[in-house]
């Protein structure tokens, strides 16, 4: 009988084998791909919502593999935190597989198999990372989804190749990194399961292998989520890929990144760990700080839009990234713990992604990747640009857009660290507000280039040429959510999500001083 | 004591222009109709405001919650008579100007039409919505509301000379918004509220200290950018690019009235006129304003272009209400809450007849217009009229406001009570650059024939209606009930007179 302990396991099952299902089935038909990739991840994105569901209602869903108990047998634990973080994984995902259809037609005719094998990999890598409570079972989904992300990245050849490999370069750093974390710890522990690490550990919090392994899970999954000044292998590797699969990594997949480290952070170590042996969050928050601006700064300076996006990923990880290395010193209920960092989680899965679609869209129609080159266009493609105009007015933060939201909380973040004995940190209050002009400087020049220039603006009759229906409605959804998600949050925070998730690693009301 | 009335008509008021932006968009192909749903919108958005003054006037608050957005911050309007004395100018303004673009626009063949009255509406909605809104939270998203929605209108004509004067206009109104969100933020964090309340935020002055009330009040200040007080002013002379009626409403009317709205807000609403006298505020904001009032005049005398010279002399009578405001006195805040509606008048008819001398005969520079007067009479003389209201000479609107302002200085005393003789200064300075434009345009001879030729009918109606309505405003200040508004805003506000040194 299935049961509700069963979904987190079927949900990475059936992604793996679904992905095998494509490789055989493209073979007779390379057009059932698209569609069996859409119903395995609609149908993981219903599992997930009954998994958020059962997780907020009655607590923590625990399977293990094979029957094995821990720490022998592999264990998926799933709370609050994973729900929430699957949840939006498989809904971006199902809205960049809708978008891609057409898409990859147009763009990789010849690879259709390959490209939606590796995508469905790639899912199949990111909800792993995000249900298991092992935390080798971790590194190996890490690789798997950097794995299928290489070769997508590379698929369209030349110029992606050389992006893919110093992705493929810098990514196998990072994840020897993280290996290596794991190593001392099972030295020191002999165990992997995270749950029996973190019982473990805390009588081992003065020996210096354990700090050295914290360090390097820090520094490893820091260059996978591109955090500054580890970011390098980012802005070509999101310019050159597919356009559905920019959204995903720059909407996604740098986010699990940050869940791995939440999870190390929290889940293996303690805030106890953290605040008192190696006071890392602290360094992370000044390192992102100047990660929002530089990020911001080098995105002015590009001409070609998913460039400049891919820059603009960098420094909204650094906003992302803030509210995590503030989580320890706030205890408001509304803005203190992971609120704010889970929030612009969420806000920047919707604005990136429907940015990256849009700029795909572009290219789609008419091989255009230059900013400059976008000149009039509304007028072709007044849907396509409508959304593009929405997610960017939510990138710079007009309200009631998600980025006003996630911005405000995060400047209440630092007002309730600043007095609550960090007084520096009021500086990260104007570089977010700063931030919030560079962000207009570069986004609006695409808006004007979109909507103000043009060679003919007297003459009546432009040809229409908007987007097919299965690419443009991902598109407007993602952009009008951009607008409903902020006002949601305004009127629902605290949300009953975060505040358990709080609540589970002690942070924000429920931390103990 | 005030009683508290919920009621949903506020939204409905604000909601007006949204749903007709919506149906702009819908009947795009169909100009007729089109037009149809603005001047409906107008209509009706207006008849509901005015719906709302018997209510206000028994000294009561019209609010609407919503939901609460943080702790004591709920996003929702409340509605009090200082508001609705905006919100009542914008909107009947609206009515107005929007019978002023339909002939404005399908005189020139302006292009995107469409795109223009969708962004005109959006622009009303922000601009009432601030009128209304009981928060600074509130009142922080309809201002950036407003700025986006204006962007597209200063860059209409779509020149490298209008994009480059959108650019520069959002450049100094969105950073200002940053400005007005930090000052947000700090109001918030140091005393948990971001209400208005008569009076001003009562444990404001308890929770910090005074050099953080300072930094706060001028956070404040360069948030309210749009207020265009120098030298933050420049973005308004550049934003004439616009088409005239979006001048005319926008940047005579609703934007910069946005910008002045909220400082008279913060001083009385927020900070309250006790704690500025406390903190000295009243006479850094005194010495920007007789700044910009000199400084912004005698730019004006130099151009040579109307609409830029007009633009001038909006900054001037701008800085007139925060100089109001300033005095900290009763009849200086009544001045100074009186003139918005007062200069509104005056001033829309100003730009509206400069849109009308371009509309009918192309020129835009003053010394072109010799003996206009002669080919198009009716527009001159409304001129004529609202160029008086601008020296506040009887018998104009203009006069009530400068003589209430004079008062506000005789009741602060002190050296304050020479200051009527800044505004007189002022004053001349007015005469001297507005009078020659009559000279030129009645008593030169013109180059052509003198065949008479007025601008359409769409725009020549709206232009008498807002000259006669600044004369009537000098016999009967009640009009549109607003000196009954500013009467009743004042009693609310409660404040004592005479208290500068």
């Amino acid at each position: 009988m299935l049961s509700i302990e069963h979904l987190p396991v079927l949900v990475v099952v059936i992604s793996m084998l679904s992905s095998l299902t494509i490789l055989v089935a493209g073979w007779r038909n390379k057009k059932s791909c698209c569609f069996i990739a859409f119903a395995t991840i609609l149908i993981q994105f219903i599992m997930s919502l009954f998994i958020l569901q059962h997780v907020t209602t009655e607590g923590p869903i625990i399977y293990w593999l094979g029957g094995w108990s821990p720490p022998w047998g592999i264990e998926y634990v799933v709370d609050a935190l994973n729900a929430y973080v699957l949840v939006l994984l498989l809904f971006l995902a199902l809205v960049c597989v809708t978008y891609s259809k057409r898409n990859i037609e147009h763009e990789l005719p010849h690879q259709i198999v390959s490209f939606y094998a590796l995508f469905q990999l790639l899912i199949t890598g990111l909800c792993g990372i995000t249900l298991t409570g092992d935390i080798f079972n971790m590194y190996v989904f890490i690789e798997i989804t950097s794995l299928s992300a290489y070769a997508l990245i590379a698929s369209r050849g030349k110029i992606a190749l050389k992006a893919s490999f110093t992705y493929l370069v810098l990514g196998a750093i990072g994840a020897c990194f993280f290996l290596l974390g794991i190593g001392f710890l099972y030295a020191i522990t002999g165990t992997l399961n995270m749950h029996d690490l973190s019982l473990i550990l805390p009588s081992y919090y003065e020996n210096r292998a354990v700090q050295a392994a914290f360090v390097f899970f820090t520094v490893g999954l820091s260059i996978k989520m591109a955090l500054f000044p580890l970011h390098v292998w980012l802005p070509d590797a999101h310019s050159f890929a597919p356009s559905e699969i920019s959204a995903l990594l720059s909407g996604i997949i740098i986010e699990v990144s940050t869940y791995a480290f939440i999870r190390i952070c929290f889940s293996v170590y303690t805030v106890d760990f953290i605040t008192r042996y190696v006071p890392i969050f602290d360094f992370i928050c000044w390192l992102s700080a100047i990660g929002i601006i530089v990020g911001s700064i080098l995105a002015i300076a590009q001409y070609n839009l998913k460039r400049m996006l891919a820059y603009s990923s960098v420094s909204q990880m650094g906003y992302i990234m803030l509210a995590v290395g503030l989580s320890t010193s706030t205890h408001s209920p509304l803005w203190g713990g992971l609120n704010p960092a889970l929030m612009h989680i969420v806000n920047h899965a919707l604005m990136k992604g429907c940015l990256f679609l849009i700029a795909g869209a572009f290219i789609y129609k008419a091989e255009l990747w230059d900013i400059a080159d976008l000149k009039g266009l509304a007028r072709k493609m007044p849907y396509t640009c409508f959304g593009f105009t929405l997610a960017a007015i939510s990138m710079i933060g007009v309200p009631p857009s998600v980025g006003f939201v996630s911005k405000v909380y995060i400047i209440f973040a630092s007002l309730d660290a600043a007095s609550a004995g960090h007084p520096a940190y009021i500086v990260f209050v104007a570089v977010l507000l700063f931030s919030t002009l560079l962000n207009l400087v570069y986004f609006w020049r695409v808006v004007e280039t979109l909507y103000m220039k043009g060679e003919d603006i007297h003459s009546q009759s432009v040809k229409r040429d908007e987007l097919p229906l299965s690419m443009l409605i991902p598109v407007l959804i993602l952009a009008a959510l951009c607008i409903i998600v902020g006002i949601f949050w305004l009127i629902e925070m605290p949300l009953p999500v975060f505040d358990q998730i709080n609540a589970l690693f002690g942070l924000g009301e429920y931390a103990t001083s | 004591m005030i009683a508290e009335v919920e009621s949903l008509t506020p939204v409905i008021a604000i909601l007006c222009p949204a749903i007709a932006s919506i149906l702009i968009v819908l009947f795009g192909k169909w100009p007729n109709i089109r037009e149809g749903w603005t001047m409906l919108a107008g209509i009706i958005q207006f008849l509901i405001v005015i719906s709302m003054v018997p209510v206000i006037l028994d000294g009561n608050i019209i609010t609407c919650t919503f939901f609460t957005a943080f702790p004591n911050v709920e996003f929702g309007f409340s509605v009090d008579a200082f508001g609705l004395v905006f919100a009542i100018t914008s909107s009947f303004l609206w009515i107005l100007v929007s019978s002023y673009s339909i002939g404005y626009m399908r005189s020139l063949h302006e292009h995107a039409q469409t795109r223009y009255y969708f962004c005109f509406a959006w622009a009303i909605f922000g601009a009432v919505g601030i009128a209304l809104s009981g928060n600074l939270l509130t009142m922080f998203v309809f201002y950036e509301i407003l700025t986006v929605s204006t962007y597209p209108l200063v860059a209409h004509d779509q020149t490298p000379e209008a994009l480059f004067a959108g650019r520069k206009y959002l450049a100094y109104l969105l950073t200002s918004g940053v400005f007005f969100l930090a000052a947000l933020i700090i109001t918030y964090h140091i005393s948990g509220t971001t209400d208005f309340v008569n009076g001003g935020i009562p444990n404001l002055a308890a929770e910090a200290s005074r050099a953080v009330l300072v930094v706060l009040f001028m956070l404040f200040l360069l948030g309210f950018m749009k207020a265009a007080w120098m030298p933050f002013h420049s973005w308004l002379p550049t934003a004439m690019a616009a088409p005239t009626p979006v001048s005319a409403l926008l940047h005579a009317v609703a934007v910069v009235k946005a910008g002045v709205f909220g400082i008279i807000r913060v001083v009385c609403y927020i900070f309250g006129v006790d704690l500025m006298h406390a903190l000295g505020l009243g006479l850094v904001l005194i010495s920007i304003a007789i700044f910009t009032i000199i400084v912004a005049n005698l730019f004006a005398l130099a151009q040579d272009n109307l609409k830029k010279r007009l633009a001038y002399s909006t900054i001037n009578q701008l800085s007139l209400v925060i100089f109001g405001v300033a005095l900290l006195t009763p009849e200086g805040i009544e001045g100074a809450m009186i003139h918005i509606p007062f200069h509104a008048f005056m001033k829309i008819t100003l730009f509206m007849c400069a849109g009308a001398i371009m509309v009918a005969s192309g020129k835009r520079n003053i010394s072109d217009m010799a003996g206009i007067g002669r080919v198009m009479p009716v527009t001159l003389i409304t001129f004529t009229i609202g160029a008086l209201g601008m020296c506040a000479l009887p018998p104009t609107a203009g006069y009530l406001s400068h003589h209430l302002l004079v008062h506000g200085c005789e009741e602060a005393g002190g050296a304050i009570s020479y200051f009527p003789y800044i505004l007189l200064i002022a004053a001349i300075l007015d005469v001297m650059y507005f009078f020659p434009i009559i000279y030129i345009a009645f008593f030169k001879k013109p180059e052509g024939g003198s065949k008479l030729k007025e601008a359409p009918l769409f725009m020549l109606v709206p232009i008498v209606i807002t000259a006669t309505c600044s004369i009537i405003f000098y016999f009967y200040p009640d009009l549109f009930y607003m000196s009954d508004l500013v009467e009743t805003a004042m009693t609310s506000l409660n404040i004592g007179g005479g208290m500068h040194p």
